[in-house]
């Protein structure tokens, strides 16, 4: 399996057994994500917040595995740009907000972490931080424990091509390689860790590769395509749940905005390229598949962009007019009070 | 009670705690089939079955990171590192995750797993089988850190940890495990987190130190006082993080003259924060400059016979500081 490539649109969503309602949805949570995303950048670059971190050209791939997942039962241990994975498994555009402007009410750390460190219990997004991949052991652990527990779920978990030179990484595949644990790895291969390239950071054709050392299968696909995603990261799961043990896939993308906000990303590649990619934008693609297939045309596309803008700038009111956290609530939550 | 090792009691707590809680589980290298490379699990896996007495691949920072996973899904993990020494590579598991989930979620997700990390030389280990690291995580918000002295200390505190809601490392001294026998209550005994225990009351001078060295100061004490009516009080931390300030400025406000004792080394070891503790409330009550009997600042221990027991300290070596500060 290792290496082998779905390429898109091979395969239409109904073929899936997704229905033309969800195939739609698919495509409202990566709009919602990039819009979401976009005014994000836009915030920092006014002023309004201090930092935001981008997922722009990770949609697709993101939205294709939370569908292919289940909400209220899997366990789910996003990285720094799941903005439209973490939306699509019941996260609000509220909740997001709350946590760009770092205010009390922001669930996933009260106004603590910088944006785009996820957690939420209530979802099963498990609670992550900044150095990078320290998440994959911690998705390896909730797998053993439902393997221990004998309970039907499973855990996934994603980072960046970067990562997949982590110890962590290698430690956790090889951890639940041995053990079978039901763990879904999803690398968002967006071709940079901030200005490295692809092919300064691993030697190998695909991160997929990596998965044959640690005794399990490694797919490569085509992150720009949320059905041929939500395709293998299906699989995985149904493998998983059989007890065969995990599965390593590499979507491969690219990261079409700068690293964050502290980021010339032209210092490092070219407008041309970046232009290139912009073509393959997996956001474009899916609003053509959707109007090839009859399910979104101008009208309504324009619709659900207007209602998605005006849930933005609500939630962009909404948090920037909510409290922040008292000052003194920098002391509490060391220990269990 | 019954009388055995402190490292029968270690066995005795763990083996107790996976009894009463199917959620209690212990992985780590050669845990498993072989019963610990100390013998510390000696058992479980036939009484408890290989996923509740887990062998792991050779990789600490998985070891530790996958407790935390399974710990923040509500397991209670004990994750043994064999050697405290080889914990280094976990060092982010444990000081960037572990110590930090309650505080980065605001109270959302929690982390109950227990780190169990055998240190400490006299055991001819040489620099990587010696090595006492409480200082490296010592002053880690989030963590609660432990170092018992004696069976009974260690079977209460580590039951104690396997029932706490937040990670703790457990630090079990190699030399106590066979040499140090004692009386440990049967069945739930548990020993809090956080409390000092005065091991031997006295009047003339005070002696704070955990693990091994408590045992020098003891015999220390008891020779003093027959030979030469120096009355001391020993104070064991027996919890490191955090660190009992009232029962250390009541140990050292009662004699007004303080020894810190630890084989870790001097420079930023624990014995630094106690010191400085007393001086912030205490400076006028003290009859002596505060002093410290440590490990020296070297990298590590080495193996040579000669080498080691000039690193490590013995009764003697706490004896001459006690009796110098005695005389002060």
């Amino acid at each position: 399996m290792t290496g082998k490539t779905i390429t898109e649109y091979e395969i239409t969503h109904r073929e899936l057994g997704l229905s033309d309602e969800q195939a739609v949805d698919m495509y409202r949570y990566m709009l919602m994500a990039r819009k979401y995303d976009e005014r994000g950048l836009l915030l920092q670059r006014a002023g309004k917040v201090n930092f935001h971190i981008s997922g722009i050209g990770q949609e697709a791939a993101q939205v294709g595995a939370a569908f292919a997942l289940e909400k209220g039962k899997d366990y789910f241990l996003p990285y720094y740009r799941d903005y439209a994975f973490v939306l699509a498994v019941g996260m609000t555009l509220k909740e997001l907000m709350l946590s760009l402007f770092a205010k009390a009410d922001d669930p996933a750390s009260g106004g603590r972490q910088m944006p785009g460190h996820f957690g939420y219990k209530k979802l099963n997004i498990v609670t992550g931080s900044s150095p990078v991949t320290t998440q994959v052991p911690h998705a390896v652990g909730i797998a053993l424990a439902a393997k221990m527990k004998k309970k039907d779920f499973v855990t996934f978990v994603t980072f960046g091509e970067g990562s997949s030179n982590q110890g962590d990484f290698h430690e956790g595949l090889n951890f639940a390689g041995v053990h079978k644990l039901p763990v879904i790895f999803m690398c968002e291969n967006n071709q940079y860790a901030i200005s490295v390239p692809y092919h300064k950071q691993v030697a190998c054709e695909s991160i997929a590769d990596r998965a044959q050392g640690y005794g399990f299968p490694g797919v490569r696909v085509d992150g720009n395509n949320p059905l041929a995603v939500y395709k293998v990261v299906k699989e995985a799961r149904e493998r998983a749940l059989r007890g065969e043990g995990p599965t390593l896939i590499d979507a491969v993308m690219y990261r079409l905005s700068p690293h964050s906000t502290s980021d010339d990303d032209l210092a490092y590649r070219t407008k041309e390229e970046v232009e290139e990619h912009r073509k393959r934008d997996g956001l474009i693609q899916y609003r053509q598949y959707l109007f090839d297939c009859g399910l979104l045309d101008e009208e309504k596309d324009r619709e659900m962009t207007e209602q998605i803008m005006e849930q933005v700038k609500d939630a962009t009111r909404f948090a920037e007019q909510a409290p922040y956290p008292e000052p003194e609530d920098a002391l509490r939550h060391v220990y269990a009070e | 009670m019954a009388r055995m090792t402190y490292l029968e009691a270690i066995r005795t707590a763990m083996l107790e705690e996976m009894e009463r809680d199917e959620d209690v589980f212990v992985l780590g290298e050669d845990v498993g089939v072989k019963g610990g490379v100390f013998g510390a699990t000696r058992g479980f896996y036939e009484r408890f079955g290989e996923w509740r007495s887990l062998d792991t691949p050779l990789a600490e920072s998985a070891i530790a990171g996958v407790a935390i996973g399974a710990a923040m899904y509500g397991m209670r993990p004990i994750a043994e590192m064999q050697y405290a020494d080889f914990m280094l590579p976990a060092t982010n598991q444990i000081i960037n995750e572990a110590a930090k989930i309650r505080y980065r979620s605001n109270n959302d997700w929690s982390c109950p797993v227990v780190i169990r990390a055998p240190y400490g030389g006299g055991v001819f280990g040489g620099l990587y089988h010696s090595q006492c690291p409480e200082s490296v995580f010592f002053g880690t918000p989030g963590l609660k850190i432990v170092a018992p002295s004696t069976p009974a200390d260690a079977k209460g505190l580590l039951i104690s940890a396997i029932r706490d809601p937040d990670p703790v490392i457990y630090f079990e001294h190699k030399k106590c495990y066979k040499l140090i026998e004692g009386e440990v209550p049967e069945g739930e005994y548990t020993v809090p987190i956080g409390k000092a225990d005065v091991k031997r009351d006295g009047v003339d001078i005070t002696v704070i130190t955990y693990g091994l060295p408590v045992h020098f100061a003891l015999q220390a004490a008891e020779q003093l006082y027959e030979e030469e009516q120096i009355d001391a009080l020993v104070l064991d931390l027996r919890t490191l993080q955090p660190l009992d300030t009232e029962a250390v400025l009541e140990a050292a406000a009662k004699t007004g003259k303080v020894l810190i004792v630890h084989e870790d080394n001097k420079t930023g070891g624990v014995g630094a924060e106690v010191a400085a503790l007393i001086a912030e409330h205490l400076l006028y009550d003290l009859d002596a400059p505060i002093r410290r009997l440590c490990g020296y600042d070297v990298p590590a221990i080495p193996i040579s016979p000669p080498l080691e027991r000039f690193y490590m300290l013995n009764t003697d070596k706490v004896k001459q500081a006690m009796r110098e500060l005695a005389l002060y």
